[in-house]
């Protein structure tokens, strides 16, 4: 129950499983930067529907991630909605041409293929870098976050940093019940038969002692990091690192490839837009 | 002669942040292979003698150091706090705070990451500790998963992994149960003679860490050394009372049935003490003490009637539970962690419904009332009072419920003064909270509830992680507030002495249901019941069965009552 906030690791053996955390944060980082300058609908298309392959094969259940999904379409849809409502022109603006659907050129409010075309752009880009993330999310072992963000170039200490949070996060929700608790028995109402103010007085009686509490904490924890060494050195070893194998060097081989194709795409379409509308 | 492996030289430090000394030319040597204690009440020094050894003094706490501090060759003020770890390794107060990595293994190997050690020097190392600390089986679960006894053997995994000399413990029983707090004294005296180790504890409870057959015990108060002697030469002393410190009861009661302590052999232990005379004296005190029994009138309080409850499809945690609770009784509840301890107390502040029984209420059926209107009946008090406390002065936090149920700032004035008065805060009325001891503090939320004027209280661990003087000062608060008001309290602990002094009845609770419910002293001279509830024996049931008393719990009610009497 406390390992899991919204999405949380899930232990099976597949070959996603296998790959090491931060094969998958490399993938992941650099087809999202290739697919947030690209506009190739085509190559957008492509990783997308090799993102949902990859999400299929590491067998992660819709159930583990509904809530999350939920609220990325959500997201999306708003997002793409308030992009049209913003520019409307913006896609005959970028392709220079306009075949009209509804309205003409010259209003504010008119729809175009463009229009649509960029737009779709817009939702693959949203879209495609999601199963990936959760990839990575539900098929890396917590313990080896910190080792991967490291391994990629983040400072260990910023790392370590992730780690701390995902090993404290359940403690402060415990405080937090506790807390909360004993606030509710003198009296303060936070259910909510109680009306906005009332309940806003309430959370700050269980904030302010939280605080105070995971102060404390904090600089226990920092005492015990130091006492053991935490910082002594420019760098540091991951018990959880894992070793490179041959699937990851294949991982990277095909990575690279995608990021290589997305590029020479650039120079064939002359730009960052493929341009069907020619 | 063998050099000392510590040594302070007229070593005295003040916090920058205090007006005095905190320790005051300390002259001290610890030699290789030694296992001492370091005592002491509160604000006697110890955990900053503690801070100096391990080098978090002057690196983490910024003070003026004067004298010297040499460990292991090296003067603590000149060497880095990284250079000193690996001579000593710290085991902390709260091994739960200690606790940095996601799981036991990667907490283990901490100090190894840090110094670069290869992956695969790290498995060996963590796999040699876990076996040596029985951890094997917990490798891979996170602290969340594992008892507060497994993380204390997490912790000194952590650090004997470094093969550091000198094992640093700051009050290492202050968040066990009885009986891991016995086993961990236990594997400390086996660990220090297998690997040659110098064990410093730094603890106030000295009863229990003489399990660990220490060689020294050093006594501190006011930041200075008043005792620094073998443990046999300080407890025959009967010093330690006046320092604030509690003497093992073993001794006391022994004192009390007219033994001279300076004429036994070997006591060190209960079970090793001895001298021709014990047994008969013990026997013929034990016939001539007297038991009161008081004959108070019992009206039923709180009645629990077959209450089942289950976190969402789970299993039963609490299983067909009954209780009834008489107005006026102090009780206290006992049992292993996860045995239903504070789901109990949550269903009766009405936190979580049962799914099945009853809870009754001076004959009322609870089963309507809100959390709110629960809380005008029954008061819940958290073991951490800084988890309690949201306000900025002592007028203000005891207030608070007050000035929710909306009456008159008068009325609140004279109600709140009259509850500050009871509790003796009403000096410190103005003061803001910070400048308060642990002590006052909870006061301040016991206060807080008594304004509420409920009929009973629950506290949970009142007197945790405080030394003889404190613990004695709460509860004799407790116990006369209780008394003037006529409350009823139901306290949850593993403090045994705390049972026994404080409360007239002792439920024990185990897999969802009362297994027991009597006097103190006879669930303490219940060996199953003990095992069952994460207690452990105390030193008067040993000594009632070594010399052949004819009822132990008989014995150990009356020493407690003529205890009581002495107060």
């Amino acid at each position: 129950m406390s390992k899991n906030l919204f999405v949380g690791y899930n232990e099976r053996d597949t070959f996603m499983h296998r790959l090491s955390g931060s094969t998958k944060l490399i993938g992941f980082v650099s087809l999202s930067i290739i697919g947030m300058v690209t506009f190739d609908t085509r190559f957008l298309l492509g990783i997308f529907l090799f993102s949902i392959i990859l999400f299929w094969k590491s067998q992660i259940k819709l159930s583990e991630i509904s809530f999350i999904l939920k609220v990325i379409i959500a997201f999306a849809a708003f997002n793409i909605f308030l992009v049209y409502v913003f520019s409307p022109g913006y896609g005959i603006s970028i392709y220079g041409s306009h075949h009209m659907i509804l309205g003409n050129p010259n209003q504010f409010f008119n729809l175009s293929w463009e229009e649509l075309l960029y737009l779709f752009n817009v939702l693959l880009k949203y879209t495609f870098a999601v199963p990936l993330a959760l990839i990575f999310l539900l098929t890396t072992e917590p313990s080896e976050f910190a080792a991967s963000l490291n391994k990629i170039g983040v400072s260990y200490r910023i790392s370590y940093s992730v780690e701390i949070t995902l090993r404290y996060i359940p403690d402060v929700q415990r405080d937090y019940r506790t807390i909360s608790l004993a606030q509710q028995a003198r009296g303060y109402e936070i259910s909510k038969k109680a009306n906005l103010i009332t309940r806003a007085k309430g959370a700050v009686q269980i904030i302010l002692p939280l605080i105070f509490t995971s102060l404390d904490r904090i600089e226990t924890v920092s005492q015990a990091m130091s006492l053991r060494r935490f910082g002594r050195h420019n760098k540091r070893t991951w018990y959880m690192a894992r070793r490179f194998k041959m699937a990851d060097y294949l991982a990277f081989f095909v990575i690279f490839l995608i990021v290589i194709v997305g590029v020479l795409l650039f120079k064939v379409n002359n730009g960052r837009f493929w341009n069907p509308f020619n | 002669m063998v050099e000392p492996l510590i040594s302070f030289k007229d070593f005295s430090f003040k916090y920058d942040s205090q007006a005095e000394d905190t320790l005051k030319h300390i002259n001290l040597d610890i030699y290789p292979g030694e296992k001492v204690l370091i005592a002491g009440a509160s604000g006697s020094g110890k955990s900053t003698l503690g801070r100096v050894i391990n080098g978090l003094i002057p690196h983490a706490y910024p003070g003026t150091i004067s004298g010297s501090c040499v460990v292991n060759g090296k003067e603590v003020a000149d060497s880095s706090l990284f250079d000193l770890s690996f001579d000593v390794g710290t085991v902390l107060q709260d091994p739960d705070s200690q606790f940095v990595g996601l799981t036991v293994a990667e907490d283990m190997a901490f100090s190894l990451e840090n110094d670069q050690v290869s992956q695969a020097e790290m498995k060996k190392a963590v796999s040699k500790w876990a076996k040596t600390l029985q951890l094997n089986e917990l490798l891979k679960n996170s602290p969340q998963e594992i008892s507060g006894g497994q993380k204390q053997r997490v912790a000194m995994g952590g650090v004997l992994i470094d093969e550091s000399q000198v094992l640093l413990f700051d009050e290492p029983l202050a968040s066990l149960d009885p009986a891991a707090g016995l086993a961990s004294m236990k594997l400390i005296d086996e660990l220090a003679t297998k690997q040659s180790l110098t064990v410093v504890l730094i603890e106030h409870r000295i009863e229990e860490v003489l399990h660990a057959n220490i060689d020294r015990l050093v006594v501190l108060r006011d930041g200075e050394i008043v005792a620094n002697d073998s443990p046999n030469a300080i407890l025959e002393s009967e010093e330690l009372v006046g320092l604030g410190l509690r003497e093992p009861l073993y001794l006391s009661v022994l004192r009390r049935a007219g033994i001279a302590i300076t004429d036994c052999q070997q006591i060190g232990h209960a079970e090793t003490i001895t001298n021709p005379a014990i047994a008969e004296s013990l026997k013929s005190w034990t016939k001539g003490a007297k038991l009161t029994y008081a004959d108070k009138k019992m009206t039923n309080l709180l009645e629990l009637r077959d209450i089942k409850f289950a976190y969402g499809a789970g299993k039963n945690v609490i299983d067909g539970l009954n209780l009834i609770v008489h107005q006026g009784e102090i009780i206290s509840l006992v049992g292993q962690n996860g045995t239903g301890k504070s789901t109990l107390s949550n269903l009766v502040t009405g936190f979580l419904t049962p799914d099945s029984g009853k809870i009754l209420f001076a004959g009322e059926d609870m089963a309507d009332l809100s959390v709110k209107e629960r809380s005008e009946k029954i008061g819940y008090i958290l073991q951490d009072p800084n988890q309690m406390i949201s306000k900025t002065t002592v007028f203000e936090e005891v207030s608070s419920g007050l000035v929710l149920r909306e009456i008159s700032n008068e009325e609140i004035q004279t109600q709140v003064n009259e509850v500050l008065k009871i509790c003796g805060l009403y000096e410190m009325r103005h003061w803001p909270i910070s400048a308060l001891s642990f002590g006052q503090k909870k006061r301040v939320t016991i206060a807080a509830i008594l304004v509420l004027d409920p009929k009973m209280l629950i506290l949970d661990e009142p007197t945790a992680g405080q030394d003889f003087r404190h613990y004695t000062e709460i509860m004799s608060f407790l116990e006369k507030v209780c008394a003037e008001k006529d409350l009823t309290v139901i306290l949850i602990t593993h403090d045994m002495h705390l049972m026994l002094e404080y409360t007239t009845r002792t439920i024990v609770l185990d897999a969802g249901h009362v297994i027991m419910d009597d006097t103190p002293a006879k669930v303490l001279t219940s060996d199953n019941i003990l095992q069952r509830a994460s207690l452990a024996k105390t030193s008067l049931y040993t000594l009632a069965s070594r010399f052949g008393l004819p009822s132990a719990d008989d014995f150990v009610a009356k020493f407690i009552e003529s205890e009581r009497r002495m107060r």
